[in-house]
Parts: structure tokens; sequence; C-alpha cells
């Protein structure tokens, strides 16, 4: 039997006592702070998804004012640095092999010749894709660079050769053509990411280690009814959980300049919802869970999934129909396109209510397991 | 105890508890008057903890029934829980929060109408207020069980029930803590301990011996030294041992009990015994001496039934 009727002040003992026992644990707090900033920075400076100045190493097999120009056209777009000049094409798959370089840039003989008699010689550039990311931005800027390395030399007769297609043909090679994440669009999601992995962990946390302290025996003893429990022990998290979202959206403004185009108040209300169905699924799992280590591997069973298939690592569309359908279940799923839309696009309530539903559904279904899970007796 | 019929604050019947296939109750009925103090007592694993938990409502009985306090155990745990209190075997509150926290905690869990005030009052009334700032992790066993005795009846509870309450604490905090308990009693309050210490069975107004999840034996010390029938001799003097191992073989000694300079030798048939005795008092090294049986001796004798019971 399920009693739904509530003491406040039973569910503000619990609340109060969750307060005290978070403020004694020095170090869960500081993870439940250190823990979002250090994925902030990482993600959003080490991970940078627009890098600038990568390695370059070029082979010239002909060497004039037509191949130099180009080169200075490459590190002046800043994405290209030049550090090394090669002299034969096994030096440079050696240095990709290696990672000394990102890019090889390889000039054949004729080059200049071709270039003014318009026959677009082909300039082959190899980028390192390993990490797709990374090259992307640097090989789009390819077109560009190449439309414009000539301005100075082609003018007066060889003017004609500024009118398009490009004098160069530039031929790429890399492994595979990924799309593209700014980091625009990864910090909003971090604000999911963080939330998912410390409130589902936390509150995992919580009861099981009454469990294992055997405080819950004395708990289940007196007149404090499931409900009471639930709603007492995840309010303190949820405090924790808007105050991570504050502490994020002010970084990512002050340190990525990340635009906040939404309401504030909506992003908020949205991080409500979402943080509310990620506790109650911690506290479901605790009512499956023996210990605080088995709580743990439950959260990264839950983790893992989540952050794979909610849109947050690879673009939701690339991926095949059944990960689609699962994803669908997530809650970050729901909450990545809501942030991402209130964020960058400005969204109202009217274009994230699709999207808000199905993690109020969510929060019902799991708050009712948990209620029908918590054992009222040691049976 | 008073002349009429006195309210039962305990009644249940025939409650059996099985946990993955193994009876560890089976089949207790126990009868607790108002304000009476009555011990539990039985080796480990007899079943104790497990009565207790299905009194107040913790486990649910696989058979049997009973009331508590005037509640069914099985349907009306929740009304249960708001007249006893429960102090579990294993500490069991916050050692990370204060003496004041965890009081004030467990008091707004019962609703209390004045609980800043009560917690005041308990507080002082068990010495605990030098020390309501301390982290209770941090304090001695004899501290945290005085803690754990005041959070057990800050809500003035109609029954106690504490499961091996002194274990592990020094002999002059059990006195203070039975002193606590006859003073609790004698204001009304039911209480029902589990114990090892036999001093502190004889503390009790009554005892219920059980074993292997069934009752023994209960009744008053007296009532239960009776029903035992054992004639005790005393044996003072040296070599206690090699007479220990001597009697021991013989039919009409059913119990050695060895003490530092004594031993006691117990027998059920009197007659026998004392024409064991009368031949071996000749020894000018032992001194025997007829003696009363103790409820120690009575305890120590069931006990090692029941090993007798258990061995192979």
């Amino acid at each position: 039997m399920i009693n739904l009727g509530v003491n406040w002040r039973r569910v503000r003992a619990v609340m109060v006592k969750e307060f005290i026992q978070l403020r004694r644990d020095r170090l869960t707090f500081a993870m439940m702070l250190g823990v979002p900033l250090l994925q902030l920075i990482l993600f959003g400076y080490a991970i940078n998804n627009d890098p600038r100045n990568l390695p370059t190493a070029v082979l010239v097999e002909e060497n004039n004012q037509y191949t130099r120009s180009f080169l200075n056209a490459l590190e002046n777009s800043r994405y290209y640095k030049i550090n090394s000049v090669l002299d034969n094409h096994r030096q440079a798959q050696r240095k990709l092999e290696t990672g000394a370089v990102t890019f090889v840039v390889t000039i054949p003989a004729g080059f200049g010749r071709d270039l003014l008699r318009g026959d677009r010689p082909q300039l082959l550039i190899q980028a390192d894709a390993t990490d797709p990311a990374a090259t992307s931005n640097a090989v789009a800027a390819l077109e560009g660079i190449s439309r414009n390395a000539f301005r100075h030399e082609f003018r007066g007769p060889l003017a004609s050769l500024n009118a398009p297609p490009p004098a160069v043909d530039v031929v790429i090679h890399r492994l595979y053509n990924p799309e593209s994440i700014s980091t625009y669009n990864i910090v909003p999601g971090l604000i999911g990411v963080i939330l998912t992995m410390t409130m589902i962990m936390m509150t995992a946390l919580t009861l099981t280690r009454e469990t294992e302290n055997g405080t819950l025996e004395n708990l289940l003893s007196m007149p404090v009814t499931p409900l009471e429990v639930m709603l007492g022990k995840v309010a303190p998290y949820v405090c924790l959980g808007l105050f991570q979202v504050t502490v994020i959206l002010i970084t990512a403004s002050l340190l990525f300049g990340v635009p906040i185009v939404g309401s504030l108040l909506l992003l908020f209300l949205v991080a409500l919802v979402f943080i509310s169905a990620n506790v109650f699924l911690g506290f479901t799992l605790s009512t499956f869970a023996r210990t605080q280590l088995q709580a743990m591997q439950m959260t990264f069973f839950v983790f893992l999934p989540t952050i794979l298939l909610s849109g947050f690592m690879f673009p939701f569309r690339g991926m095949p129909m059944w990960a689609q359908y699962l994803g669908e279940i997530l809650p970050l799923t729901h909450f990545l396109r809501m942030v991402r839309g209130i964020v960058l696009k400005g969204n109202g309530v009217a274009e994230i209510l699709p999207e808000l539903w199905p993690i109020l559904l969510f929060l019902v279904l799991v708050g009712w397991v948990a209620l029908l899970r918590y054992r009222r007796t040691l049976d | 105890m008073p002349e009429t019929t006195p309210t039962p604050v305990i009644e249940v019947k025939d409650l059996v508890k099985k946990f993955d296939g193994k009876t560890v109750v089976n089949g207790v009925s126990i009868h607790v008057n108002e304000g009476e103090i009555v011990g539990f007592l039985g080796p480990n694993g007899s079943g104790k903890t497990t009565t207790i938990r299905l009194m107040c409502g913790l486990l649910t009985p696989d058979s049997g029934s009973g009331q508590c306090l005037g509640y069914d155990i099985t349907t009306q745990s929740e009304k249960i829980r708001q007249q006893i209190g429960y102090m579990t075997q294993k500490f069991s509150f916050y050692e990370d929060m204060t003496v004041v926290e965890n009081l004030d905690f467990v008091g707004e869990l019962y609703g209390l109408a004045n609980r800043a005030r009560r917690v005041n009052d308990m507080m002082a009334q068990f010495g605990l207020t030098p020390r309501r700032q301390q982290v209770v992790g941090t304090l001695s066993g004899g501290w945290k069980q005085r803690l754990a005795l005041a959070a057990s009846v800050i809500h003035t509870p109609k029954l106690l029930l504490l499961d091996e309450p002194t274990a592990g604490v020094d002999p002059n905090a059990r006195r203070e803590f039975w002193d606590r308990i006859h003073d609790l009693a004698s204001k009304g309050l039911t209480v029902l301990v589990s114990t090892h210490y036999i001093d502190e069975a004889e503390r009790c107004h009554r005892v219920i011996y059980v074993s292997d999840g069934q009752v023994v034996t209960r009744g008053t010390a007296d009532e239960i030294i009776d029903q035992a029938n054992l004639s005790t001799w005393v044996v003072r003097g040296d070599n206690l041992e090699t007479l220990a191992h001597a009697l021991e073989k013989r039919p009409e000694v059913r119990q050695v009990a060895r003490f530092g300079r004594s031993l006691h030798v117990l027998g059920t048939d009197a007659a026998r015994l004392d024409a064991l005795a009368e031949d071996l008092r000749d020894d000018p090294d032992h001194d025997w001496q007829r003696a009363d049986t103790t409820l120690e001796d009575v305890l120590i004798d069931l006990g090692a039934r029941n090993d007798r019971a258990a061995a192979p």
C-alpha cells in the first residue's frame, strides 16, 4: 500500500537532515562543484572543436612566387602552421603517422606553369582525420584560401584567372568527413550531461548509504512514510542541481561567450523538471542497490547509454533507428533539444512543449516505481 | 504487580518467520503486561532480533498473529510505529550529525509539539547537554548508547523495544542504563529487552528464554529456577580443573560451571547429587557446600543444552 498523504513537517525534517549531512561531507560537496567546472573547462577548452595553428608540413616540388603565395595564404588563415619542409612522400607519410603534423601539403612540379595556363593544377592536402572534429574547420577554410591566394599575382593580363572556378584544384585526402560540433553546441549540452551524472549518482547513494550504515532500520521504525522520505531526500539535490545550472551558465557565458538567446526563466523551469526526473531515477536505482558500490555501478550503467544515445556525442539523426527509439526514452535527449533550442535559437514554451512532456512522463513513472520499491519493512 | 487484570501491551501468538527457507522464528508466543520489564534471552542466532522486528512491524510474519499496543502487528504497523521506541542492536543514528541534530531529526519525525524543549529536556536528563554539538561519530560507545536511548524515548513511547542495548558498554554505563530503564518503567513504560548478560536478566521482572526460534522457558527469575529443578553444590579449593573433568563424567552431574576459585556442580536428581557430594567431601583439598541455584546456573545450563542439541 502506498500512502500518498504527506506530512510536510517530516519531509522537511528529512530534508534538513540531508542538508546537514551534505554539508559535513566536504569531499562530495567539492565534487558536486568541481566536476561540473572541470568538465566544462575540459570540453569547452581542451576539447576545442575549432582548433587553429595546426602543424603542417609542405612537400614542394617546385619553388616559385606562386607556391610561396599559396603557402602564405595557408598560414594567414591561422588554421595552418607550417613547421617543416619535406623532401619526399615517404617523409610525409611518416610525419602523418607519428602525429607530428596534422596536414601535409604537396605542391607538384609544374604548378606555376599550369596555373598561368589556367589548367587548374592539383594541390594535394593530406589530413590526419583521427580526430575529425579537429580538422574539419581547417579543411573547410581551404576553398576560400585557394580562391584568394593569388590575388597579388593575378593582375593585369592575368586578372582573368581570378574568375571562378578557383585557379587551383585542391584535392583533400582524409579518412572520413565528420559533422563538426561547435562550442556553442557543446556547452548547453554539457548542462544536461553534468546534471545527469551528478544527480543520479548522488541520489542513488543516499538510500543505499542508510542501508549500509544500518540507519535505515531506525528510519523504518519511525513514523515516516516512503513518500516523505523520498521527497525529503530528493529536495536538497534538486536545489544543488539548480545551483549547478547557474554555475555552468555563468561560466559558459564568461569563458566561452555562449550567447543565451532565450528566456532564462524558461531554461531554469526546464532544468527543474529535468533535474527532478534524474533524482527520482537515482532514488529508484538506490532501491535496487544493496550497497553504495552497486549504486555507483548502476549509475554508470545508466549514464553511458545516456551520453551515447542522447545526441550529445553523436548527431541524433545519424544514429540507427533502434538507437533513436532508445534515445527518445532518455530525459537527456529531450533536455538537450530544449536547452539548445532555448539557449541558441531563443525557443519559447510552444516550441519546447513537445520535448517537455516525455520528461514529465518519465518522472511520474520512475517516481512510481521508486515508491513501489521502497521497502516499508526489512523483509 | 497490580492485582487487577493487567492490560497486555504485547500479545503475539505462534509467530513464524522464515528467511530463504530457514525457519528463524518457530512459533513464538509472547505476552507482556503494561509496566513490565521483560528480558528476552537466548544464544546468538536464536531469533531474538527477528522476533523484536516482527513485533514492531519491521518484518511481516509468515504465520501467526498478534497485537502490539492494541494494534495488529501485520496490518497496523503504522500505528505501532507512533507509540514504540526501538533501539537497534547496531547503533543506527547519523554519525555525521551532532547530538542535537540527531535528536531534532527524530523529534521532527514524531511530530513533537514542543520539539525544541523536549530535545533540551532529553539532553539534560541523559547528561548529553555538554556534548550537544559533538558529532556523533566521535562519541564513545557508552555515549552513543545514551543518545540512542534518549532518541528512542523522546516521543514518550508506551513500549520500548531494546535489542541488546548494552553490548560493548562498560559496567558503570550499563548500571546507569538499567537505572534509567527502571525509572522509565516506574512511570508506566513497558520494556522488552534482549540481552546476553545474566545480571541484566536478573534486573527484569520476567524472562523469556528462546533457543532455535522457540521459547524454552519463561517466568520470573524464581519461577525459572524452580522450573529448572536443579540442585547445586559449590566446591572451593585447589586443583579444581581436575575435579571438574572427573565430575563431568559422572551421570548424576548435569553441568559443571567454572568460576575463578570455585565450581558450581548442578544436577537434576537432588538425592543422587547429594550422595555424590557426601562421598567426595572427605577430600580435605575441597570444600563442598550446598548452595541455592541461581538464575545464572540455570541459564548456563540452558545454553549448554542448546550447544548439546546443536552438536553433530
